[in-house]
């Protein structure tokens, strides 16, 4: 049998040199395209742009103080409004996720309803209210405030909520009371990073009573005249605008009244970092950053934080002759 | 590897796709709430993966005995360098808004900026020393010993990120953890250098 015959390929058939380099050219194209398409696939999945905005049910009957009054107050600013997606879409919330950006999307099908909020310790009358009835407990009133978070960036924020004075006084705080601890909710399987060991859950808080009870700390439960977002703190969550955002709880699940100073979260996790108080100081400079400045969202540039938060004749009174360095 | 102009073009093509994406982005206006935070963030992570991708080099080309992956080094180095600068300048025009004097003083109340700093300026003789004519003009054996200063720059780099974050060090410890796999290797294998007699030349080290 005969074998190895010589391949009898026409000359015809042979692949001219212009075609075989054209081929070559081609395959380098597509490896080419191939690997930029890879490459940017992997980085579009490591770094993911966000923008999840949702359309949140409109809460009715919001009651809005007359304009001076409340610019005397400092429950209004006329400064310019942080836009709705921004302020849904860069939010601190641990329970969710680390990054800023990726809170929205984890938190998207967050359940808020039922929901109860227990109000204990040290009151005449304990008990625990379900959402809707903290909505009807006080006319629902619009609040433009600043937010300062301790990363040093800043929002202005229209808020709807009550004051938590208005709550403390139907479950009638004791003599003895003299701070207000609050609680985040606790559950794993609807807040997937408390699976995750980067803070102590559940997350805690606190105000000292007087605190507490000052007109400008609220209860929130709506942003921009529609309820409140989940990765805003829905349903309900704390506003204390002369302080770091991170004392404003979000979800919250229990409210407790003590005798003795609570502990907080970011102070268990850092004591040196954060304080109890922290009051927004532009004087005490966290132990990795200055707060001198601030960076507005949605500005250029920035701007000179402010004491207080800019809230220094409400609230400075409240801390006379404390060394604001000690008790930072 | 036969084609390796080819193939330097597309590693420079496909190392270019971060920075064309994040300008898109920005154009876009699609980078968030805080754009320069995101830049910051992006360019930064950009060199810390650029100066893994160029520290693995030897230690691949020593496992899987893939000895044209030399060729890609300094472009891998060279844009580690890149992305540092694009870093350091956004730095300088957008989080200091080119209030340079405040810098000192920033520096002093933010330590891993100083940290950060100095791993970026620790690539700098780097970059200068990269040309052919340079490690001729150094010599080989200098010139390898000078680059030795990477491994300051990444561990310098991983710190600085490490020091950044408020609380969820997962990320920065996973940067933490392939460096020291990178370094370990080399530790390793100089430990065990008189069993396995190591090719000679300027490609030697780091």
């Amino acid at each position: 049998m005969p074998t190895n015959k010589p391949p009898n390929i026409p000359s015809s058939e042979i692949t001219p040199p212009q075609v075989y380099f054209n081929r070559r050219m081609f395959m380098r194209g597509a490896v080419l395209a191939g690997s930029v398409a890879a490459t940017g696939f992997l980085y579009r999945r490591l770094n993911p742009p966000s923008a999840v905005t949702e359309q949140r049910p409109k809460i009715g009957g919001v009651v809005t103080p007359p304009t001076d009054e409340a610019m005397r107050q400092g429950f209004r600013t006329d400064e310019a409004l942080t836009s709705l997606a921004d302020i849904t879409n860069y939010n601190n919330f641990y329970e969710f996720d680390t990054e800023k950006r990726g809170v929205a999307a984890a938190a998207q099908n967050f359940v808020t309803r039922p929901w109860q909020v227990a109000v204990e310790g040290l009151v005449s009358k304990p008990r625990s209210f379900d959402i809707d009835e903290l909505l009807k407990l006080a006319p629902q009133e619009e609040r433009v405030y600043r937010l300062r978070c301790v990363e040093g960036w800043s929002m202005v924020i229209p808020w709807i909520g009550f004051p938590l004075h208005m709550l403390l006084k139907v479950v009638e705080p004791l003599s003895s009371a003299k701070y207000v601890a609050f609680q985040t909710l606790l559950d794993p399987s609807r807040m997937p990073n408390q699976t995750t060991g980067v803070l102590d859950w559940p997350y805690v808080e606190g105000l000292r009573m007087d605190e507490a009870l000052h007109p400008l700390t609220i209860l929130a439960t709506g942003l921009y005249g529609a309820a409140l977002p989940p990765q805003d703190g829905a349903p309900i969550r704390l506003v204390v605008p002369w302080k770091y955002g991170f004392k404003s709880i979000k979800s919250i699940v229990k409210i407790t009244l003590v005798a003795d100073q609570p502990p907080t979260t970011w102070n268990i996790a850092s004591p040196n970092e954060y304080g109890f108080y922290s009051n927004v100081n532009p004087n005490v400079d966290h132990p990795r950053w200055s707060q001198r400045y601030e960076h507005r969202i949605g500005d250029f540039g920035s701007r000179p934080t402010l004491l207080f938060n800019g809230y220094a004749e409400q609230v400075a009174h409240l801390y006379d002759g404390m060394d604001l360095r000690a008790n930072f | 590897m036969k084609d390796t102009h080819f193939a330097k073009l597309a590693l420079f093509v496909n190392s270019l796709v971060p920075l064309m994406l994040l300008l898109w982005d920005v154009w876009r206006k699609n980078v968030g709430a805080n754009p320069l935070e995101f830049v910051t963030r992006t360019t930064g992570m950009l060199t810390l993966v650029f100066l893994l991708l160029s520290l693995a080099v030897s230690p691949l080309r020593r496992i899987l005995g893939l000895n044209w992956l030399i060729k890609f080094r300094r472009m891998l180095g060279l844009f580690a360098f890149f992305y540092g600068c694009l870093h350091f300048l956004t730095y300088i025009a957008f989080d200091r808004f080119f209030r340079i004097t405040t810098i000192p003083g920033d520096i002093a109340t933010r330590r891993f900026i100083a940290v950060g700093m100095t791993a970026f300026f620790l690539m700098l003789p780097l970059a200068i020393t990269s040309t052919d004519d340079m490690v001729k003009r150094l010599g080989g054996k200098r010139w390898a010993l000078l680059h030795r200063l990477v491994y300051g720059a990444g561990i310098l780099g991983v710190l600085h990120y490490y020091m950044l974050v408020k609380s969820d060090v997962r990320l920065p410890m996973t940067f933490g953890f392939l460096l020291a796999v990178l370094l370990g290797f080399r530790a390793f294998a100089r430990y065990h250098q008189t069993r396995r007699p190591i090719p000679t030349g300027l490609n030697r080290t780091s």
